[in-house]
């Protein structure tokens, strides 16, 4: 049942709209700083794309498609109408004149600090307040998923909340939480410098509060890939999912260790001691714990399916499976990549690994790879999978979804994987420029211009994804039936409390982000001469 | 079960899940704060709380290690965007008056015959770094130390307000505009040079950096001389020594070439 079909839309719409430019500028950021483009001679501009890259990417997308997907799960999983709706409309225009504030300053290159803010660089006070905007818009999606949870509860006491609306509200509670680090960052630091309040600013202190949102956001653009892998892929290849209960504990774990970990992206700053990266470190290890059980349930659910279609042997059953439909292909993909980037995580949260790559074109490579790759992927799919439900009409061409899916996969490997190399070989990140002419980094030539090819490949794959959706606005009309959620092979009947409500998690999550952030971050803000000078962007 | 019984030590699944991760916690805290400090054979800790304080980064001071003689002296000067940013109209008369003396080296108009620096439309936090660093030693030169040693900290912000308020004018003899060279819009990334035009005009201004459109090439190429020999060292954190002694001779005659024959009036407005 899914009655704000257009708000929903809306959500889609706005979000696959900026992906679209956002995906555009990064193609260009590939090839102008490869062997094959000819350099700009104005860093400048490149440092601009580069913001507005990672300020759509990072903050706009994922997180109106995790609230787009958030209201279609609590109407279809509820099945109860959205209470709230103008809330929820006003929660996306605040999102929308957010953006708009924020990518005006970074078009005037008033606001070049990339979307990490990296202070003491200094942009335009109304970036900051776009940001603020969108972030905010997102929090009354928080509550409206709260609020219509609480009411579904008291209609049905006692009963198993579904899985779908118990991850979606997970995520919601973790976005809610890891997002004020970066609110405390720009209210109490940034703002007042770039409004002129202030002239100096904590830099090591901001990199902290940082951190605590820059890991978790993580979890969070991740959370609606997670849903789609538990309640939409095994319904839509003809199985169920292996365990109910064991998803909920995936979900419960990432509520609680997302939180505590960020400092592992600080290894190689001076302003935090070596314990506490020690314990950010190992607590990283433990958040290989909801993945790996992801992992193993996905592929024991998607082995029943196949055996059900008549699979037979040890590893046999892998041929019977629904190869042809583009969920299955979405999950494939998803599955190889988010297997190569966590191997490459491991090495991210390793205070000794983490030293040769720190800070080279192996982070980019790997985030690109986890959160464009193994994410977005699930994205596509997830919009693939609603779009008939919202817009009352069938998507025909499944040869051209299916293409774009390989296109995506072939794109995303072609242009990491070489990333992932040249990092090795020190090639450092966030640099406009290279000298390709130099013997020094000649060799990685090669490399490099792969790596701009496989951008050019995702670009394509990008557009595709967006003509199938629109021509998916004006294909014939059709039933697509009731949006359904897969069904565990033993559906709860009813559910410890625990596991059925997140208000331990929620508690262990602020009580660990306390522990492990609390003395780092009261030793910088209570310690003196801590400040440096503001850089403002473009100022003299 | 209400949420109410969830925060009791009756369940099993609070009880299993707070300790779960509190031992989690106490294990990697004992191995982050006291088991690993005592593993590194090179650091000597007092006792345990010394090392459980330097894990958890308490700001100490460094024990008995002795600061090297510092020789000469190096610039003291803090400057931030806002430094001499809103001047007001008397500071800038005083300073008219005070530049009489300035004059015959630097033009009447602020812009030199003389291969000093052109100073008219400068920025103010560049000529007040400079001047203190004049009078306090950090920077030395024949001519101008002697009269920098007696100014005033006031007198010191009224020329800087005074020479940034100039109009730019044109170099005293203007030549055809160069092409940027290499290292003024790439820099050198192989070895460490940021481009010129990031911090010195053309691509970006930074705080503190002088915009160099339009001086003279031989004091432009003179300064990188200094700084590569270490003659000059009044930078801040050895910034343009190190550029400097990356840079070819070259290089160097290239940058300063390029700068002495742009127009000062590209530079971009102060905000």
């Amino acid at each position: 049942m899914l009655v704000n079909r257009k708000l929903i839309l809306a959500h889609f719409w706005l979000a696959f709209a900026v992906f679209g430019i956002a995906l555009t500028l990064g193609a260009w950021q590939m090839f102008i700083r490869s062997p094959i483009g000819t350099w700009l001679s104005n860093p400048e501009l490149y440092y601009r794309s580069l913001t507005a890259h990672g300020t759509v990417m990072g903050y706009v997308f994922p997180t109106l498609v995790a609230m787009g997907f958030g209201y279609a799960i609590s109407e279809a999983a509820l099945q109860q109408r959205l209470v709230g709706v103008r809330w929820a409309w006003a929660g996306f225009w605040l999102i929308v004149i957010g953006s708009i504030m924020a990518v005006i300053p970074i078009a005037l290159g008033r606001a070049s600090v990339l979307y990490t803010f990296y202070p003491p660089l200094i942009g335009n006070v109304f970036y900051y307040l776009g940001v603020v905007l969108v972030v905010v818009g997102s929090w009354i999606w928080v509550a409206l998923m709260s609020v219509n949870l609480r009411i579904w509860r008291k209609a049905h006491p006692g009963a198993p909340v579904p899985l779908a609306m118990f991850a979606n509200v997970a995520g919601s509670y973790l976005w809610a939480w890891t997002a004020v680090g970066a609110a405390l960052e720009l209210l109490l630091q940034i703002i007042p410098v770039a409004a002129g309040l202030k002239n100096t600013i904590d830099a090591g202190l901001a990199r902290i509060f940082f951190s605590w949102t820059l890991h978790a956001i993580v979890y969070f653009w991740l959370m609606p890939t997670y849903i789609a892998y538990y309640t939409i892929v095994p319904r839509a290849i003809g199985g169920r999912v292996y365990s109910d209960t064991m998803a909920r504990i995936s979900f419960i774990l990432f509520l609680v260790v997302a939180m505590p970990i960020g400092m592992h992206h600080t290894f190689a700053d001076p302003q935090v001691g070596a314990g506490f990266k020690f314990i950010h470190s190992a607590f990283t290890a433990l958040v290989t714990l909801p993945t790996f059980l992801t992992v193993f349930t996905i592929c024991a659910s998607v082995e029943i399916a196949a055996r059900l279609r008549g699979g037979r042997g040890l590893f046999g059953w892998i041929t019977a499976l629904p190869w042809d439909n583009p969920m299955m292909l979405a999950l494939a993909f998803s599955f190889v990549m988010l297997g190569f980037g966590g191997a490459g995580g491991l090495i991210n949260m390793s205070y000794q690994l983490d030293t040769s790559i720190h800070n080279t074109q192996w982070i980019t490579g790997h985030f690109h790879l986890i959160f464009g790759g193994a994410i977005v992927i699930m994205y596509f799919a997830i919009a693939y999978d609603l779009w008939p439900h919202l817009t009352g009409r069938e998507l025909v061409d499944l040869r051209l979804i299916r293409t774009q899916l390989w296109l995506w996969f072939v794109g995303m490997i072609v242009t990491t994987f070489p990333w992932h190399w040249v990092g090795i070989l020190g090639m450092p990140r966030r640099m406009a420029y290279f000298d390709f002419g130099d013997p020094a980094i000649a060799p990685q030539a090669l490399s490099v211009t792969l790596s701009a090819i496989g951008g050019f490949i995702l670009l394509a794959s990008g557009i595709m994804f967006i003509v199938i959706l629109a021509r998916g606005m004006r294909a014939p009309q059709a039933d697509a039936g009731a949006n359904r959620f897969a069904l565990a092979v033993h559906q709860p009947a009813t559910v410890p409390v625990a596991l059925n409500t997140h208000a331990l998690w929620v508690a262990l999550m602020i009580g660990l982000t306390l522990t492990n952030y609390g003395y780092p971050i009261l030793n910088l803000a209570l310690s003196e001469g801590t400040s440096v000078p503001a850089v403002y962007v473009g100022a003299q | 079960m209400s949420t109410r019984e969830l925060f009791t030590l009756t369940n099993r699944h609070f009880k299993a899940s707070v300790g779960i991760f509190a031992a989690i916690f106490v294990v990697t805290a004992i191995a982050g704060f006291i088991v690993l400090p005592f593993a590194q054979p090179w650091v000597q800790f007092a006792n345990v709380w010394d090392a459980i304080c330097s894990a958890a980064g308490v700001p100490q001071r460094a024990a008995s290690v002795a600061t090297p003689e510092q020789s000469k002296r190096l610039s003291e000067v803090v400057l931030t965007s806002n430094t001499l940013s809103r001047p007001s109209q008397e500071a800038i008369g005083r300073g008219a008056t005070l530049a009489q003396r300035c004059a015959i080296c630097h033009g009447p108009t602020g812009v030199s015959r003389a291969d000093s620096p052109n100073l008219a439309g400068q920025y103010a936090a560049v000529i007040y770094k400079e001047l203190h660093d004049f009078r306090t030693g950090a920077r030395t030169n024949a001519v101008m130390s002697p009269f920098a040693v007696n100014l005033t900290d006031q007198e010191i912000a009224d020329l800087s307000n005074y020479y940034a308020d100039l109009p730019r004018l044109p170099a005293y003899h203007p030549t055809p505009q160069l092409p940027k060279p290499n290292i003024v819009i790439y820099g050198a990334p192989m070895r460490g040079i940021a481009p010129c035009g990031s911090c010195h005009g053309s691509l970006d201004n930074k705080t503190g950096s002088p915009w160099l459109e339009g001086q003279s090439e031989a004091y432009m190429k003179a300064q990188l001389q200094a700084f590569a020999s270490d003659e000059r060292r009044n930078d801040i954190s050895q910034q343009m020594r190190n550029v400097a002694r990356a840079m070819t001779p070259q290089e160097i005659e290239q940058a300063a070439a390029y700068y002495a024959s742009q127009p000062p009036d590209i530079v971009k407005a102060v905000d």
